[in-house]
C-alpha cells in the first residue's frame, strides 16, 4: 500500500481540491457566531468523502507552498475568532495543557517552518480540547456466529468541522479497524505515528457469539469497548488526524460502508505489514548514513523503552491475575462463613458470623467494582503502549524507506546521465531526447525524494514529542486515578470494619 | 480463665502459661515455656519440644481412677511440625493449615500456648501431675512414653464409620451428634477457605514487590520528557511498595487472629467429635452386654449381670460428664471466637486507617506535582 504510492502531486493541482472546502469554512467560521452552520456541515461529509482514500489529502498537511496562499485567510479568521488568537503569539507556552486540535490545517501549514518546539507550544497553548468522545452501550446483533457486537459512539464537541454539537452513531469492531487501516496507509508514510487500533480476538468474540453470558464474556466487551474509547480518543488528540476526512465520517454518518478484510487490516495486520516492510528494510542492507544523530538516539531509546514496557506489562498482568483469584477465594469464605452462620445456634454468634460473610463479600464486590481502578487499569495503559512504541518504530522504519527511495532515485538519475552522456557520441538524436527527458523526470523525483526525506524527519521529530508529552500526561492520570481508587476503597474498607465491630462485641 | 478448683494441684496460674520463645535446630523445635506461680511472684521457665507436649496429652489420656474421664474432651494438641521443610510446602500445610504459616512459627506458638491453657483451665485436667511437672519441672519429662491412650483416633475403618452413625438413646446426645457433625466439617472448610484466601493475600504481596521492583529500573536521564516519565516511574514505585505492605499487614492480621480462631474451633469440634464417639463406641458396647446377658444360660447369668452392670455404670457417669463437658464447651468456645472476631476486625480495621491515611498523603503529593 504505502510503498506504491506515487509521491504528491504538485502544490498548484492540490490547491483546487481543497481551497473550496477549507476556504469555505475559514469564512463560514468567522461569519458564525454559534458553531452551528448547515453549508459548512456538509462539505466535509460529503465532498471530501469520495477523496479520501487518495493521495490528494497529503499535500494540505505536507505543502509548505500553501501557506503563502492561506496566511491571508488565516489572519482574517483569527481576528474574528478567538481561538485562533494563540497560533498568531510568539514565545514558549507556560504551562502543559492538553493538546488542542485546529479547525483549519492552514496554520499549521504555517508552523512548519518553525522548529519543532516552537510547534509543541503553540499547540499547547490553544483552548482545551474541546471533544469528548465515548463507546457506549454494547449491544449484541445477529445470532450465531454471523452475530457481532455494536457501540454506540458518542461525539461532543464545540469544534466546527463538526456538523452538531452531539452526535451518536452505532459501529461496529472491523468500522474502527476500517478507520485505523485508512489512516495508517495515508499518513504512516508521512510520519505521523497513527495509534493502532485494538486487536482481534477470536476466542474472546467467539464466546461472545455463542451467547455466553458469564462473566468472562461480559469482561472481554468491556475491555474492547473501553480499549475502543482509548482509541478514538488517542486518535483525535492528533491535530491532523482529527481532521481527517475518514474521522469525520467514522464519528458522523449514520451509514458507513462496510471495511472489507479487515483480517488483513486488524491492528495484527498492519503491525505485520509495518514489520515485513521493516525487515525488508533491514535485508536490503540499507547503510543509511544518518546525519542527524537525534534519529539514531531516539530509536535507541525507544527500543528501551520496548523492552522497560513489556517487563512492566508482563508484571501487571501477573498481578492482574492474583486479583481475580483473590476475588475468586474471598468470595469462596464469605459463602463457607455464611453457612457455619447459618448452623450456628448461639443467636449472637450466628448473627455475627453472617455479618463476617457480608463485610467479605461486601470488600469483594467493592475490588470488582473497582476493576478499572485496579492493576487492570495499568495493564490496559501498558499494553496500549506497548502498541503505540510498535506504531512508532515503524515510522522510523518509514523514514528508512524514504531515504532508501530518495537514494535509488538519484542513483538512477545517475545512470540515466551515464546512458545520455553515451548517447551523446552514438548520434541517435530520438534517443538522445528521450533520454535528456528522463534525466529531467529523475531529476524531479531526487528532488522530490530529498523533500519527502526531509519532511518526513521533520514530522517525526514533532511527533515524537508530542508521543514524549503525551506519554507522561497519561501515565500522571493514571497514577492520580489509581490513587484515587485506593483511597475511596480503604475508605470504604474502613465503613465496613467499623459497620462490624459492634456486632462482634454484641456476641456476649 | 482461672482454675475453678481451689484444691487445684498446679501451682501456676492458668492466664501467666506463654510460650515466649522457640528455638529452631534442624527439624527440632525447642519452646520456651514461662508461667506464674500462685504463691508469690517467682516466674518459672521450661524448655520443652514437640515430644513433650505429645507426652503431655498421652498422660492425661492414660490417668486412671477417674470415672467418666472418656467424657472429657481433650483440647486439642496440634499437629507435629517438620521445620526443615518449607513452611509452604503442600504436605505440611495441609497438616498444620494456618500454623504453618507466619513468621518465626509465631501462629504455631500461639497454638501450642493456647492448648496448654485450656489444659491448665480444665476442671478436671487441671490437676494432673503431668501437667504440673510439665510446667515446672526444669528436666523434661524426657522420652517416656506412658500407657498409650486408647483414645487416639485411628483411621476411620468403614466399621467405625458404622458406629458414628449409630443410633443414640438420649434426644440431647443425639442432637449434639448430629450438630457437631455439621458444624466440624463447615468449619473446616471455611478455615481452608480463609487459609486460601491469605495464600493469594501473600502471592499478591510478592508480585507487588516484583512490580515495585521492575518500575524502580526505568529510570532515565535521556531528556526532559524521560526525566519526566522515570519521575513517574519512581513515584508509582513507592506507591505500588505501599500497596505490598497493605497487602502483607491484610495477610498477617487474618492470620492471626480470625485464621488462628478458625482453625482452634475446627480442631476443638474434631475433639468433641472423637469425644462423642468414644461414649457412642460405650453405648454398643452397652447393647451388646445386655443382648448377650438376655442370650445367657442362668448358670452365666449373675456374671453377666455384674458386668453389664459395671458397663452401664462407667456407660452413665461416661454421658454425665460428656454432658458437663458440652455445656461448658459451649459457652467457652463463644467467648473465644469473639476475641477472635473483635482482635481481626480491631487489627483490620487499624490497618484499613493506616493505609487510607497513607494512600490520601501520596495522592495529595501527587496532585499538587501533577495538575499544577
Amino acid at each position: 500500500m504505502a510503498e506504491d504510492r506515487e509521491p504528491p502531486p504538485l502544490p498548484g493541482a492540490a490547491q483546487t481540491d481543497f481551497s473550496e472546502p477549507e476556504g469555505g469554512e475559514d469564512l463560514f467560521v468567522s461569519a458564525v457566531s454559534a458553531m452551528e452552520s448547515p453549508e459548512a456541515a456538509h462539505l466535509p461529509a460529503e465532498d471530501i468523502s469520495t477523496s479520501s482514500n487518495g493521495p490528494k489529502a497529503e499535500p494540505i498537511l505536507l505543502d509548505d507552498d500553501t501557506d503563502d496562499l492561506f496566511a491571508e485567510a488565516t489572519e482574517e479568521v483569527s481576528l474574528d475568532s478567538p481561538e485562533r488568537q494563540p497560533i498568531l503569539s510568539d514565545g514558549p507556552s507556560p504551562a502543559i495543557t492538553p493538546v488542542t486540535p485546529t479547525i483549519m490545517i492552514n496554520p499549521r501549514v504555517d508552523v512548519f517552518d518553525r522548529s519543532p518546539d516552537e510547534d509543541e507550544e503553540e499547540e499547547e497553548n490553544r483552548d482545551t480540547f474541546d471533544i469528548q468522545i465515548s463507546v457506549s452501550d454494547p449491544e449484541k446483533v445477529g445470532d450465531g456466529m454471523n452475530a457481532y457486537m455494536v457501540y454506540k459512539v458518542t461525539t461532543k464537541t464545540s469544534l466546527s468541522i463538526f456538523s452538531r454539537d452531539e452526535v451518536s452513531v452505532k459501529r461496529r469492531f472491523s468500522d474502527f479497524l476500517g478507520l485505523h487501516s485508512k489512516l495508517a496507509s495515508k499518513y504512516m508514510h508521512i510520519g505521523y505515528i497513527v495509534p493502532p487500533a485494538p486487536e482481534k480476538s477470536i476466542v474472546g468474540m467467539t464466546k461472545v457469539k455463542v451467547g455466553k453470558e458469564d462473566m468472562s464474556s461480559v469482561e472481554f466487551v468491556e475491555k474492547r469497548r473501553s480499549a475502543l474509547e482509548r482509541y478514538l480518543l488517542r486518535t483525535v488528540k492528533h491535530p491532523a488526524l482529527l481532521k481527517d476526512p475518514d474521522v469525520l465520517q467514522f464519528l458522523e454518518s449514520s451509514e458507513l460502508p462496510r471495511a472489507v478484510s479487515t483480517q488483513a487490516l486488524s491492528g495484527a495486520g498492519i503491525l505485520r505489514m509495518v514489520n515485513k516492510a521493516a525487515d525488508a528494510v533491514n535485508k536490503m542492507t540499507i547503510k543509511m548514513n544518518e546525519s542527524d544523530a537525534w534519529f539514531e538516539e531516539k530509536q535507541q531509546q525507544f527500543e528501551n523503552l520496548d523492552i522497560q514496557l513489556r517487563k512492566l506489562h508482563a508484571s501487571v498482568e501477573s498481578l492482574v491475575c492474583h486479583r481475580k483469584e483473590l476475588s475468586v477465594n474471598t468470595a469462596s469464605f464469605a459463602k463457607s462463613a455464611a453457612m457455619l452462620g447459618n448452623s450456628e445456634d448461639h443467636t449472637a454468634l450466628s448473627r455475627a458470623l453472617s455479618q463476617l460473610a457480608e463485610v467479605e463479600e461486601k470488600i469483594d464486590q467493592l475490588h470488582q467494582d473497582q476493576a478499572f481502578a485496579d492493576f487492570y487499569m495499568f495493564s490496559e495503559l501498558l499494553g496500549d503502549y506497548v502498541r503505540l512504541i510498535t506504531a512508532v518504530k515503524g515510522v522510523f522504519d518509514q523514514r528508512m524507506k524514504s531515504w532508501a527511495k530518495w537514494q535509488d532515485a538519484q542513483m538512477m538519475l545517475q545512470r540515466k546521465r551515464e546512458a545520455e552522456a553515451k548517447l551523446q557520441y552514438a548520434n541517435k538524436p530520438d534517443k538522445l531526447q528521450q533520454a535528456k527527458d528522463e534525466i529531467k523526470e529523475w531529476e524531479g523525483k531526487v528532488q522530490q525524494g530529498e523533500r519527502d526525506f526531509e519532511q518526513i524527519s521533520k514530522n517525526i521529530r514533532r511527533e515524537v514529542g508530542r508521543f514524549e508529552k503525551d506519554r507522561v500526561k497519561d501515565f500522571k492520570v493514571v497514577v492520580i486515578k489509581y490513587l484515587e481508587s485506593l483511597v475511596h476503597t480503604q475508605q470504604q474498607q474502613i465503613k465496613f470494619w467499623e459497620a462490624f465491630l459492634p456486632e462482634a462485641k454484641a456476641i456476649a | 480463665m482461672e482454675g475453678s478448683n481451689a484444691e487445684t494441684e498446679l501451682g501456676v496460674s492458668v492466664g501467666s502459661i506463654r510460650i515466649t520463645d522457640v528455638t529452631q535446630d534442624g527439624d527440632l523445635l525447642t519452646f520456651a515455656i514461662t508461667s506464674q506461680k500462685l504463691n508469690g511472684s517467682a516466674g518459672v521457665c521450661v524448655f520443652r519440644t514437640y515430644d513433650d507436649f505429645d507426652w503431655l496429652q498421652q498422660s492425661l489420656f492414660s490417668q486412671e481412677n477417674l470415672p467418666g474421664l472418656q467424657g472429657i474432651i481433650f483440647p486439642p494438641l496440634p499437629s507435629k511440625a517438620f521445620p526443615s521443610q518449607s513452611n509452604t510446602q503442600t504436605k505440611t500445610l495441609k497438616q498444620l493449615g494456618f500454623l504453618a504459616l507466619g513468621q518465626d512459627w509465631q501462629s504455631y506458638c500461639k497454638a501450642l500456648e493456647f492448648y496448654l491453657q485450656q489444659v491448665a483451665a480444665h476442671p478436671t485436667l487441671c490437676k494432673s501431675k503431668a501437667l504440673d511437672s510439665f510446667l515446672v519441672n526444669s528436666e523434661s519429662p524426657g522420652k517416656q512414653r506412658g500407657k498409650k491412650g486408647i483414645f487416639n483416633r485411628l483411621s476411620q475403618a468403614v466399621e467405625e464409620m458404622r458406629k458414628e452413625s449409630h443410633k443414640d438413646v438420649d434426644n440431647f446426645f443425639q442432637n449434639e451428634r448430629n450438630k457437631n457433625t455439621n458444624v466440624a466439617s463447615l468449619s473446616k472448610v471455611a478455615t481452608e477457605k480463609l487459609l486460601d484466601v491469605v495464600m493469594t493475600e501473600q502471592k499478591l504481596a510478592l508480585a507487588c514487590g516484583h512490580f515495585s521492583t521492575s518500575l524502580h529500573l526505568c529510570v532515565n536521564q535521556d531528556d526532559a520528557d524521560a526525566v519526566a516519565f522515570s519521575k513517574i516511574c519512581l513515584k508509582l514505585s513507592d506507591i505500588i511498595e505501599a500497596v505490598k505492605r497493605n497487602f502483607e499487614k491484610v495477610a498477617s492480621n487474618n492470620l492471626s487472629t480470625l485464621g488462628l480462631g478458625l482453625d482452634l474451633e475446627s480442631r476443638y469440634q474434631e475433639a468433641e467429635k472423637e469425644m462423642l464417639f468414644r461414649r457412642t463406641c460405650k453405648l454398643i458396647e452397652l447393647e451388646t452386654v445386655k443382648k448377650n446377658t438376655e442370650k445367657a444360660k442362668a448358670n452365666k447369668r449373675e456374671v453377666m449381670e455384674a458386668f453389664q452392670k459395671a458397663v452401664e455404670k462407667e456407660f452413665n457417669q461416661i454421658s454425665s460428664v460428656a454432658k458437663q463437658e458440652i455445656e461448658r464447651f459451649h459457652s467457652s468456645r463463644v467467648n473465644v471466637l469473639q476475641n477472635f472476631l473483635i482482635g481481626w476486625c480491631e487489627q483490620q480495621l487499624n490497618t484499613a486507617k493506616e493505609f487510607a491515611e497513607l494512600y490520601s498523603q501520596h495522592l495529595e503529593a501527587c496532585r499538587n506535582m501533577y495538575l499544577d
